[in-house]
């Protein structure tokens, strides 16, 4: 067993305990907070996989930036408020259920079947180490193969802010002048 | 990796820890004699010459103090918080390199807890890991001034990170100008090393001298991220009886402050590492005994942090609290919008030295 085994395990137990908080809790803070512990463990794992980087960006978009605003939202509406146990979607325990069964299903059916290669074997030259997952390496990529995909990311980012922008700030102005 | 390494690594991070909660001790009674000072007082007296002690004596006042805690908390939350405060600060402290790496035999020894290639967003991520522990504070104490705290904290903690995070690009991308660089670097002990040697033998070759308006950015979003005076409002004795810690008494009420001084200290020490050189500085290899030319470099660090640990408590006794629209409005219409700017001027201009004009 290498540290790795060891780290993945103990992190994808964390992770699942936190997935099934979020579901569970009965108060929307916990369910944010086991929202949080899911996120950190995910990092964690990145860590382990080199990827220093992506596990950084993480701890700072999700578990920084986007729990944050989550749990602001949930102590501005307050935690006290009964919640209305009444579904909206008729039969949605149902199909969830199916579904979760299928992906389990086809999980066990993988892992029983000897045709499923785990692990894909590395085409081509593997990575120096060093260079694997650093700032350096990643940077370059992102500015030369995959350029285009990024530019339209960040083109798609800056023009959903604005159109969030927009949408509150012309809907106050109408609602002032009626 | 073998026993030696492991125990190097232990030394070093328990060095660091050591070190963070020495500087807090010192930090806490020199915050009390300068603001006393500035409002022609004695400060503490007693214990000890100049009350040096007094620290020590109220640390230990705290830990045998009643735990009073209120009926309508929310216990494990309310238990984890003083914690979540602590780690973050530390964690921060860890990966600030203090002083130039040394050789013994063959081993490099760094006098960092580590050096990460990804250190600047490290710390970035820590900082904004650090406003879990008041807004969950604020939120399990179950009573109203707590919770506005949180809430004020968590306003406050995202509006501000964005402008310290803005400002540190131009940092990363100046760190690729020095001569024979790759590239800009995010790593911490890196970008002290580029900021080694003088501009024309006189100035030294610090980032604060080209890069002031990201560092006046950078000390102003540190000091709020910090919940300091004049950004205080979390914790407004006046409005809020104390804010996310009010309901907290003994030493988890101390941890919270112990968290607050660490991260003073450590902001301090971050700023100077990337703007004010770092450890850089005069050794004379050569001239002093060896013993002293190595622990100059941290002295001269040290000398910088407290500098800057000083304008902390020189602008916590001089300048009222904001209002909290005007903390929105500094934060919003003025730092961001501010760092925008400067980002895309120090952008354009190294890119132009380093690359050349675009027709050309």
């Amino acid at each position: 067993m290498t540290v790795e085994v060891v780290i993945f395990v103990l992190m994808g137990l964390t992770a699942l305990g936190g997935a099934i908080t979020v579901v569970m809790a009965r108060n929307p803070v916990y369910s944010g907070l086991g929202l949080l512990g899911t996120m950190l463990s995910l990092a964690v794992i990145y860590v382990s996989q080199l990827a220093h980087f992506v596990a950084a960006i993480q701890v700072i978009v999700y578990a920084g930036a986007v729990m944050t605003l989550f749990l602001f939202v949930i102590m501005m509406i307050g935690v006290d408020v009964a919640e209305d146990t009444a579904e909206n979607l008729p039969r949605q325990r149902l199909v969830v259920g199916v579904l979760a069964a299928a992906v389990v299903g086809f999980a066990v059916y993988l892992g029983v079947s000897q045709g499923f290669d785990w692990v894909p074997a590395a085409s081509g030259e593997p990575v120096a180490e060093a260079t694997n997952g650093t700032v350096q390496a990643i940077g370059e990529r992102l500015f030369s193969t995959w350029v285009l995909a990024f530019e339209a990311t960040a083109l798609l980012l800056t023009v959903a802010a604005a159109g969030a922008i927009a949408l509150a700030y012309f809907r106050r102005r109408r609602a002032v002048r009626e | 990796m073998d026993g030696i390494d492991v125990l190097i690594a232990a030394l070093r991070v328990v060095g660091v820890f050591a070190l963070v909660l020495l500087a807090t001790i010192i930090n806490v009674w020199a915050e009390r004699k300068i603001v006393a000072d500035f409002q022609n007082r004695l400060g503490p007296m007693r214990a000890g010459p100049y009350g040096i002690l007094q620290t020590l004596a109220d640390a230990f006042k705290l830990m045998f103090k009643e735990a009073v805690i209120p009926r309508n908390v929310e216990r494990l939350v309310y238990h984890a918080a003083p914690f979540l405060a602590v780690v973050p600060a530390l964690l921060i402290a860890m990966n600030i390199p203090w002083g130039r790496p040394f050789t013994i035999g063959e081993r490099e020894i760094l006098l960092q807890g580590a050096d990460l290639n990804v250190g600047l967003l490290f710390i970035l991520a820590c900082s904004s890991m650090a406003v879990y522990a008041v807004v969950l504070a604020g939120w399990s104490s179950g009573s109203k001034y707590p919770l506005l705290g949180g809430i004020r904290g968590t306003a406050q903690a995202i509006s501000y990170e964005a402008a310290m995070g803005l400002a540190l690009v131009s940092v990363v991308m100046f760190s690729a100008t020095y001569p024979g660089a790759e590239g800009g670097t995010l790593s911490l002990a890196e970008i002290v090393e580029r900021q080694a040697g003088t501009w024309g033998g006189i100035v030294p070759r610090w980032n604060i001298i080209p890069l002031i308006p990201a560092f006046v950015i950078f000390f102003i979003a540190a000091i709020a991220e910090t919940n300091r005076a004049p950004f205080d409002l979390v914790e407004a004795e006046q409005e809020l009886t104390g804010g996310y810690f009010t309901e907290y008494s003994g030493i988890r009420w101390a941890m919270f402050f112990l968290a607050e001084y660490i991260n003073i200290f450590s902001m301090s020490a971050l700023t100077a590492t990337l703007f004010l050189g770092g450890w850089n500085g005069p050794t004379w290899d050569g001239v002093l005994p060896a013993w002293i030319s190595a622990i100059l470099p941290t002295v001269w660090l040290f000398l910088k942090t407290y500098v800057l640990v000083f304008i902390f408590f020189w602008i916590r006794a001089t300048l009222p609290r904001f209002r909290y629209d005007q903390l929105m409005q500094l934060g919003w219409k003025r730092l961001i919008p501010g760092a925008v700017l400067w980002l895309i001027l120090s952008t354009v201009v190294i890119g132009f030295r380093q690359f050349g004009a675009p027709w050309s």
